[in-house]
């Protein structure tokens, strides 16, 4: 199987400060791989990479051909603007197959029934004329995921995207993109602080510091003395 | 009906109400998108910044648009430049730049020809400002902007509601900020001198907020924006004319009415469905 993407040695940084130094990763078709490190370890900056937004400064970055131009969905982290925008789920979703239509000024009827299927996919039947700012927590993530899935069906990148959900949202969430990762066979990675949750979501970890501190299975990692540090003795004790 | 007919035999309140709809229109347009962003401010800045350039331009005894147009646009790179690179607060630093402008403005004006009705109709507005020459440009500008609002209006949307996603599926979104950047730059000249500098921000972000108030779905609030935003300007005209108010402000009244009659409406709603 190919690779969807591969990096290697890869620098990112803006200006004259590299955030991700000497980075190599491969991600291949199915895999859900979850990267996590402290504030300022340089997870966003790799994502903004995998991307595409930024170039390397270093390395080589290689994504495969029907990846790119808009082939990864991607879930940014919500900011505060989006909180009481006024938007209907339908229009949220819809935005998503934006990258489809290049130049062409106005959305299909192709492009309004995938909107319609992935809302179906994602349990949002009947609230497409809902606006987004009235939803909750979870129900907003649902709906922007159904909009990435507009974009691709091959992989998803997820920057925190438990932010701010209550706890059973947050199980829910992680249900929901295991279920896209194993019976749809969607590519994951996830940006995220909540490691305790992710060691039982992921099968690969990455555990980065702007270098690589540990890239390999979830089971490994639990082993492994970055692991250790980072999840602290009493979550293993836990287990 | 007599009122209206009688202000239409002017030809300089028709070449107002001309360059006034399509000016509003324009405003209330951008606004949309510049109140959701929160750039709201970006227009109160640039008005002032506007104000200052037209000082100079009077005193060297250049033509007005000629220099204000060019100053405005590069003052709106300059706000969203620093309001991307964070550096410095943007609400700090359009504050910072707004009142700066003001200053320069004033003390220019006193050192060439003084405090006349000149500044005071620049701060305040003046019905007579609208020019021939302002008015073909005003058709301009909102040619341009209903262009962007029609046939890129799905872009819009999505740089509007997640800039990082619109990144992301291969949007320019640097592009379409300039974009909307120079417009709302082109639209707070035009329109300063009719509405005054203190109150042209006012077309930029009342219909976008009155039309949000009610309307759940952004195409809702854009069309009912624009549409407000017309209606407003009109009356407010209309009730100038009739007591003889200054315009702007009169128009400013309006739209602060229509606000809260809306916002008592969703008040309503809520209490109805709650």
């Amino acid at each position: 199987m190919k690779p969807f993407i591969v990096c290697e040695h890869v620098d990112f940084g803006y200006e004259n400060q590299d955030a991700v130094i000497d980075l190599s990763l491969a991600i291949y078709p199915g895999d859900y791989l979850c990267i996590v490190g402290a504030n300022g370890s340089g997870k966003s900056t790799l994502v903004k990479g995998l991307l595409g937004l930024l170039t390397p400064t270093a390395g080589t970055l290689t994504v495969l051909e029907e990846l790119q131009r808009g082939g990864i969905g991607y879930l940014p982290q919500q900011t505060a603007a989006q909180r009481d925008f006024p938007a209907t789920v339908g229009e949220v979703v819809l935005s998503g197959t934006l990258s489809r239509r290049g130049n062409l000024p106005f959305y299909s009827r192709r492009e309004k029934a995938l909107a319609l299927r992935n809302m179906e996919r994602l349990g949002l039947m009947g609230l497409e004329k809902k606006c987004y700012r009235e939803l909750s927590g979870g129900q907003q993530q649902r709906v922007l995921i159904a909009r990435a899935l507009c974009a691709t069906e091959h992989m998803l990148i997820l920057d925190e995207p438990t932010t701010g959900l209550d706890p059973s949202a947050i199980q829910d969430f992680y249900r929901l993109v295991r279920e896209l990762n194993k019976k749809d066979h969607i590519t994951i990675v996830m940006v995220s602080h909540d490691i305790r949750n992710v060691i039982l979501q992921a099968d690969r970890i990455l555990h980065m510091q702007q270098q690589v501190l540990f890239l390999g299975t979830t089971g490994d990692y639990k082993k492994t003395m970055a692991g250790r540090d980072f999840l602290g003795e009493e979550a293993l004790g836990g287990e | 009906m007599r009122l209206i007919g009688e202000m239409l035999s002017y030809p300089f309140l028709v070449r107002a109400l001309a360059g006034g709809v399509l000016v509003s229109l324009c405003a209330a347009l951008l606004g949309v998108s510049l109140v959701l962003k929160r750039y709201s401010m970006i227009g109160d800045g640039l008005s002032h910044v506007s104000f200052g350039a037209l000082s100079i331009a009077v005193a060297a005894g250049w033509s007005p648009l000629s220099i204000s147009v060019p100053v405005v646009t590069l003052a709106a790179f300059f706000l969203l430049r620093i309001t991307e690179n964070g550096k410095l607060k943007s609400d700090a630093a359009i504050a910072m730049i707004s009142a700066s402008a003001l200053a320069v403005g004033i003390v220019v004006t006193s050192l060439t020809t003084g405090m006349t009705t000149d500044v005071g109709s620049y701060m305040f507005g003046s019905i007579l400002a609208m020019s021939r020459q302002d008015v073909c440009l005003s058709v301009l500008l909102s040619v341009v902007v209903l262009c962007l609002y029609v046939f890129c209006y799905n872009k819009i949307f999505a740089i509007t509601f997640d800039e990082s996603f619109a990144r992301a599926t291969g949007v320019r979104v640097g592009f379409y900020n300039i974009l909307i950047a120079v417009l709302t730059a082109v639209t707070i000249v035009l329109g300063m001198r009719m509405m005054g500098a203190m109150l042209i921000s006012s077309l930029i972000i009342f219909p976008a907020l009155t039309a949000m108030q009610v309307f759940k779905s952004f195409r809702g609030v854009v069309v009912c924006s624009g549409i407000l935003s017309v209606a407003c300007f009109l009356a407010g005209m209309v009730l100038s004319y009739g007591l003889s108010t200054p315009a702007g402000a009169s128009v400013v009244l309006v739209n602060l009415a229509v606000f809260l009659l809306f916002a008592g409406i969703a008040r309503l709603k809520h209490f109805n469905i709650g």
